[in-house]
């Protein structure tokens, strides 16, 4: 990992490549500021769109490209619980575990989920279809336990049917309409 | 001129200028609130929360360090709920830590342990679980060990704030809060430039610096090993404090009994490298001036700052002096030019050197720095904490040593040497040697006092003979990077630069002894103490010129040839690249 010269111009061309041209464009606009090292968390909500997640090469790209140092970035990124650092699956299933649904047995729900998909909070099934978190109250505590997946809510949820959810979702995932 | 405030703390009137905080006014009327975060050359935290105190009226603490005086206000620094208050501060922090006070390094040198100590922690209240993290080991100079860490901060900021590296950050959040390189990195896969400023301020013992003591003892023990110690301009500076010599107290002689007491074959003086690599330097610079350039060269004594350069700044490779180090020109003549003399085989020397840094354990184990056969000149580096404590740990009663004398063919180093170890001193001895060759007669002009940078950072003129030369000094790697951005945009042109990793030099190094009591790390006070022994030894000599030193003259006479000469290349220089991670 030696070059007897500058390598600059080297890194900042791995910067460019590894973000899309709409990045690229912001951080341009954004550097022409007075203050670009303030826009450091709008960059990463855009590449966290892009890409679903914030990968090392990403990180680096981002600090090279905005000048604000490689700690700083991965510091901020690993402090927002919005900030995802691995690949998130085709379906986000989200538990919510707030007193409604607490009391209703959503940890039940979320025991089932966890067994099932072989994962803990936060990570990703090996298959790469689902990832696991939980929420703090999603504001419907009528329809306790509820559960969300990719943005659609299921309702009064038992943890027998957590196996039938998942299918639906996996049929979905090969083209199947359940 | 600032308004006057007034205030009263503990029922005692203080005025003190707008602006300053509760933990400041309490300072000038002799109250030393307790204290962890807080540190005077950095940005504020206020994060430990353990030099909380009532102010009348406010109906919460509040944290001193970061609360400034208004007029009128009443502050209490004692009373039993503040001390309570202190003290659950100081329990939880120690809950959430590991129970090895006895094994730890920073055993009885430990901030956190002495704030235990006299805020009255007699036992543990919130027993509960506590933080896992593997020690981080990777780096050849500085170990991470985040068990130990109480998130007070220090570390990062020095690194981002005094050295511009920003290697480190607080990482997660809440209870896996973690200080780490960018991606959770290992350090030796990180910017880290090896400097271990954040070990001296680290106010546990979740920095500090790879042990080669235990190596250092082993060959000791070897009957077939020729092991020779060479010592750091500033070692000699510092080495008292370790056995409660007040500071800037010269201790060459002391030092030297001692390390014949441990059982080094030889004592050499690294001074001697020091000179030589600034006959080597001035030689370069000569050339550099009737060459036209590369301008501005600088100086690459440094480990600290030729790791900073790689990463950061390798544009400027071509400026860097290619002089090896003095301690690295030391060890290659040890194990060559010492080995022919002496008639020892070369693979039974073992060569130690005691230096005031961490990064130089980088540099003995860098490829460059090695011999045909892959064997390092340098087999192990003891920082002067290292050193103290195997002095220490051998039971010597340094105090009431008699002074020793170097050995042999390289124990002669000259004032221009001593002073490497503070800033400017490197750029001072340069110009005593380049004046003379320059002008080629003798001159009358030996202390030059403007190019010692003591606030940091200095940018100067200085005429010799005909010629004017632009000159910068820069200690601390944010003041040397405020003259490098100059270099890079072109926005001024220097013909020489020095370049000290550390604040003060050698001096502050990250290897140094831990402050004495009542000083603090990066202290003006101590690191004035120290350059004020090196001064005092470089005033005290007949020769303080690099070019005058008798053992350098002998060294190129019998065995080196020509100054920059094919021989002395080979041996004397080295060569610098790009790495990566690039910093930014």
């Amino acid at each position: 990992m030696e070059s007897a010269t500058d390598n600059l111009n080297e890194i900042m061309a791995e910067s460019r490549k590894a973000l899309p041209a709409d990045i690229l464009a912001y951080i341009e606009e954004v550097m022409k500021g007075s203050e670009p090292h303030s826009q450091l968390i709008s960059v990463l909500h855009k590449v966290q769109g892009h890409f679903g997640y914030l990968a090392k090469e990403q990180l680096d790209a981002v600090a090279q490209l905005l000048r604000i140092p490689q700690a700083k970035v991965t510091g901020v990124a690993t402090f927002y619980h919005f900030f995802r650092l691995k690949p998130r699956g085709k379906f986000m299933i989200n538990v919510c575990l707030g007193t409604a649904c607490y009391v209703k047995g959503a940890s039940e729900v979320a025991g089932r989920f966890k067994e099932e998909l072989g994962i803990d909070f936060g990570e990703t099934s090996g298959d790469g279809m689902f990832s696991l978190e939980s929420s703090r109250c999603l504001g419907t505590c009528g329809l306790a336990p509820v559960v969300m997946i990719e943005g659609e809510i299921h309702a009064k949820v038992k943890p027998e049917q957590v196996p039938a959810l998942l299918d639906r979702y996996r049929a979905l995932a090969r083209g199947e309409h359940a | 001129m600032a308004k006057s405030i007034t205030l009263s703390i503990d029922d005692k009137k203080v005025t003190v200028a707008e602006g300053t905080t509760i933990l400041e006014a309490a300072e000038t009327c002799g109250i030393r609130i307790p204290r962890l975060c807080y540190h005077p050359d950095l940005s504020l935290m206020g994060s430990c929360r353990v030099c909380v105190v009532d102010v009348k009226d406010m109906g919460f603490f509040m944290a001193a360090c970061s609360s400034p005086v208004w007029e009128g206000m009443t502050v209490r620094t004692n009373s039993p709920e503040i001390r309570q208050a202190r003290r659950d501060i100081v329990e939880l922090l120690l809950d959430n830590h590991t129970k090895e006070c006895q094994t730890c390094e920073r055993d009885g040198n430990c901030e956190l342990q002495n704030l235990a100590y006299s805020l009255g922690v007699r036992e543990r209240l919130f027993e509960g679980e506590r933080k896992r993290f593997p020690r981080e080991v990777s780096s050849l100079s500085v170990i991470r060990d985040s068990e130990k860490c109480v998130l007070c901060g220090r570390c990062y900021r020095v690194c981002a704030e005094v050295q511009g590296v920003y290697n480190l950050s607080q990482h997660g959040r809440g209870f896996s809060t973690i200080v780490t390189p960018a991606h959770g990195a290992a350090m030796d896969e990180s910017v880290c430039i090896q400097c271990g400023q954040c070990i001296n301020v680290c106010p546990t013992a979740a920095f500090l610096e790879q042990k080669h003591t235990d190596a250092v003892w082993k060959a000791i023990a070897d009957p077939d090993l020729h092991v020779v110690v060479q010592t750091a301009p500033s070692i000699r500076a510092a080495i008292g404090e370790g056995f409660g010599l007040p500071p800037g107290t010269p201790e060459t002689g002391k030092m030297i009994t001692a390390l014949r007491m441990l059982g080094f074959d030889a004592i050499v003086d690294t001074d001697f490298g020091a000179d030589l690599t600034i006959v080597e330097e001035s030689h370069e610079l000569l050339q550099r001036l009737s060459a036209g350039g590369p301008f501005p060269m600088i100086t690459s004594c440094s480990s600290g700052w030729v790791n900073f350069l790689e990463k950061f700044y390798p544009s400027l490779i071509p400026n860097a002096s290619s002089c090896r180090s003095p301690m690295s020109m030391t060890s290659v003549l040890l194990k060559t030019y010492y080995a022919e003399k002496l008639g020892i085989d070369p693979k039974k020397i073992f060569v130690v050197s005691v230096m005031p840094c961490v990064a130089k354990k980088y540099e003995a184990g860098r490829p460059e720095h090695a011999a045909a056969s892959g064997a390092p000149y340098t087999d192990a580096v003891l920082t002067t904490r290292e050193a103290i404590w195997m002095i220490q740990s051998y039971g010597i009663q340094f105090e009431s040593l008699p002074n020793g004398q170097f050995d042999s063919l390289m124990r002669i180093g000259t004032g221009a040497a001593d002073i490497f170890g503070t800033t400017g001193g490197v750029m001072e001895a340069t110009l005593r040697t380049a004046s003379e060759l320059l002008t080629g007669k003798p001159s009358d002009k030996l202390e030059f006092t403007e190019v010692r940078a003591v606030e940091g950072l200095r940018e100067l003129e200085i005429v010799i003979g005909e010629r004017v030369l632009n000159i910068g000094v820069a200690n601390g790697l944010n003041n040397a990077r405020v003259l490098l951005d100059k270099v890079v945009s072109g926005e001024k042109q220097f013909h020489v630069i020095e370049v000290m990793a550390c604040p003060g030099g050698c001096i502050g190094g990250g290897g140094q002894p831990y402050p004495p009591v009542g000083m603090k790390v990066l202290d003006p006070r101590l690191l004035r103490q120290r350059a004020s022994a090196l001064y005092q030894i470089d005033g005290g000599k007949q020769l303080r010129r690099s070019h005058e030193n008798p053992s350098v003259r002998t060294l190129y006479a019998e065995f080196l040839g020509e100054i920059g000469g094919p021989k002395a290349h080979e041996l004397l220089h080295t060569r610098y690249s790009a790495k990566r991670p690039r910093g930014i």
